[in-house]
């Protein structure tokens, strides 16, 4: 064993009370921070989770008000092509090889075309506005899974079959089996049989959207052929924005990712972080000037000690070093035992409160790089906490520590 | 004939920022190897003085400290340091053993912080040492469990683990009642004969100095009287 870790340890393990009460001040800081971290990362991951799960990573929609076809199809007289996209809703047309293009940028898992538009569910006197979506289910799955949210039926819209949400469902009284008219804008209406009854955790969408195929929905907006929006998960979804910026550029069309559609939220998260890591700050700067104060005590009391090691020949350095491992020390088993603490804490509050369904309802997030974090921080925050008391241990003079017994 | 082991040129101290006062007056002073030196004088001459700057432990106003011919003034502090751990003892007055540390481990420490690591070797000559200061069965009690005859003991060990040409001792039977005092003394006698240790020992107690090769008697920051002890010849 080194010199300085010898020293160290003895006198930490020497020190009984001092060393108990450090370990103890830096075991709560570090349980706080891990705490106080989990908590807000587990609200932020379920906050994000509830957002995407109605809520593709990337939409992809047409520039809004540009005749976009003028490029690609000539032929056709301009005037006619503006006045006809000023009267219907910005379409894709040509979608079969953007969608392709799309599912080449790396980081794109699945991309989905749909069509989009408003229309009127009529049952009895009853009406209400709903948002159609025309989707085929096998490709829509893979960006927002549907099929996992189905709470009765199942995710199928062949032909003029409907999937709706929960609380339309409940609005309008209906259940799978019924029957629901449906009317457009363009006029179009037809009669569909509810094939499923979704619940993607947004009351809003729950309230309004209504899926049906994309061949249906083209037919009732008056979009043959073409698609509203190319929706795209990608694998991670902090990428979404610069893969949008991607998407945007190899297209030529609009790609918004969820972060910018969500800014409101990204702005919450952030504060929320700041405010986080300001208590983390403060509480180990707190643990910091423990550390140091205990330590420079501990320098005063064995000033007579040191003198002794530096008469006998201990150089400066080394003399240092046996108070910045003592602080180094405490900080890394103050640490695990903070793991420990931080770990029961944050374990006690999510059983505390639970969803219906029995999942905790403030989900923690303790991951091995908190811990790893924790740590590290700790013991270098020990380490920081000891110069001030190993470089007044340097400065002892052994003649007067010698001469005054 | 050989190096002298210690060798003072001129040596001045003086303290104090503002009003200085003059502790040493230009003292010179050599040391043999093997010799066994007193340094005596009232209190207030500047023997403890004398002996810091002999020990490394600060330096001279102005004058030269050679150890083994070596010019101390021209190295740093860092130098002056492991020069004090590898060629010189010390046993102070009031012991100075680590309280946290075992006989044995105050013992081998110097030769610790000077490598390092610790060896199997070094507990054994830690081991030898206590066993020549007759505290074997003590080796591992606290410093703080033994009398003060036997911490005295254990920092003659503690001084000589290096081997060093040179012991500084500062009064090392000022706390201890005659008959340890006695044994002591006896024990840094019996040590400089086998292993040819040369000693330095600032006393208060004629009866000791009497038991020395040579008597140096310092008053007032002068050298007033250096003899051999002729009753020890
Ligand atoms: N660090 C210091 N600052 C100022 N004056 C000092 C310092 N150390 C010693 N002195 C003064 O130097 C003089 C000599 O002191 P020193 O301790 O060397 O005497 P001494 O011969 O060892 O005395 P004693 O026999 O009592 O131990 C004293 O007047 C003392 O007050
Ligand atoms: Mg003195």
């Amino acid at each position: 064993m080194p010199f300085e870790l010898f020293m160290a340890l003895r006198f930490l393990r020497e020190g009984r009370m001092q060393t108990l009460l450090i370990l103890t001040g830096v075991a709560f800081g570090v349980g706080v921070m891990i705490f106080v971290h989990a908590l807000i990362s587990g609200l932020q991951d379920t906050l994000i989770k509830q957002t995407l799960g109605s809520q593709a990573h990337v939409v992809v929609r047409p520039q809004e008000d540009r005749a976009r076809s003028l490029s690609r199809d000539p032929s056709v007289s301009i005037a006619s092509r503006i006045e006809k996209s000023s009267q219907r809703t910005p379409s894709i047309d040509a979608w079969q090889p953007i969608l392709e293009q799309i599912e080449q940028v790396p980081g794109v898992v699945a991309a989905a075309p749909t069509v989009a538009g408003s229309a009127f569910v009529t049952e009895g006197n009853v009406s209400k506005s709903v948002a159609l979506r025309g989707v085929d289910p096998a490709q829509f799955v893979r960006v927002i899974n549907v099929a996992d949210k189905i709470r009765s039926g199942e995710f199928r819209v062949h032909g003029t079959e409907a999937v709706i949400g929960a609380e339309l469902a409940k609005d309008l009284g209906l259940g799978v089996g019924d029957k629901l008219r449906m009317v457009t804008a363009a006029g179009r209406s037809d009669i569909f049989t509810i094939r499923g009854i979704f619940d993607l955790g947004n009351k809003d969408v729950n309230q309004r959207w209504v899926f049906v195929s994309l061949r249906t929905a083209q037919t009732m907006l008056d979009l043959v052929g073409s698609i509203s929006t190319i929706e795209v998960r990608v694998k991670q979804v902090f990428d979404a924005e610069a893969i949008s910026v991607e998407v945007a550029s190899r297209t030529g069309l609009v790609a918004d990712s969820w972060m910018k559609l969500n800014q409101q939220l990204l702005i919450g998260l952030s504060s929320q972080n700041s405010s986080s890591y300001m208590i983390q700050f403060f509480v180990m700067l707190a643990v910091t000037l423990g550390i140091a104060s205990v330590l420079v005590v501990s320098v005063v009391q064995k000033s007579r000690e040191i003198g002794i090691l530096k008469a006998t020949g201990t150089s400066t350095r080394r003399v240092m070093r046996v108070f910045l491992i003592q602080g180094g020390i405490v900080g890394l088993l103050g640490a695990v035992i903070g793991s420990g603490i931080g770990t029961v804490l944050s374990l006690i509050f999510s059983s505390l409160a639970k969803n219906p369904d029995g999942s905790p309802k403030f989900p923690v997030d303790l991951n091995a790089g908190l811990f790893a974090t924790a740590l590290a921080v700790a013991t270098v925050t020990g380490l920081l906490a000891a110069v001030a008391p190993a470089r007044r241990a340097a400065r002892l003079d052994p003649a007067t520590v010698i001469r005054n017994g | 004939m050989a190096d002298p082991v210690l060798r003072l040129d001129a040596v001045v101290k003086d303290y104090g920022t503002h009003i200085l006062t003059r502790v040493l007056h230009g003292v010179d002073l050599s040391v043999q190897p093997g010799e066994f030196t007193a340094l005596i004088g009232p209190s207030g001459s500047g023997k403890s003085t004398l002996l810091n700057m002999v020990g490394l432990l600060d330096r001279p106003t102005s004058g030269r400290v050679l150890i083994e011919a070596l010019d101390t003034s021209t190295l740093d502090d860092d130098a002056l340091t492991a020069l004090r751990g590898r060629r010189l003892g010390f046993v102070f007055q009031f012991h100075h053993l680590l309280p946290e540390f075992t006989a044995q481990e105050n013992v081998f420490l110097p030769m610790y912080s000077q490598s390092g690591w610790v060896s199997d070797e070094m507990q054994a000559r830690a081991m030898m040492l206590l066993q020549r200061v007759g505290l074997e069965p003590q080796a591992r009690n606290k410093a703080t469990n033994l009398s003060g005859g036997q911490q005295q003991r254990v920092a003659i060990a503690r001084s000589l683990v290096m081997k060093p040409p040179l012991v500084l001792a500062d009064e090392p039977t000022g706390n201890l009642d005659t008959q340890s005092a006695d044994q002591i003394f006896a024990l840094l006698r019996e040590v400089n004969e086998q292993e040819g240790t040369a000693f330095l020992i600032v006393t208060h107690d004629p009866r000791l100095a009497a038991r020395c090769d040579r008597i140096v008697e310092l008053v007032d920051g002068r050298i007033v009287s250096d003899r051999p002890n002729e009753a020890r010849r």
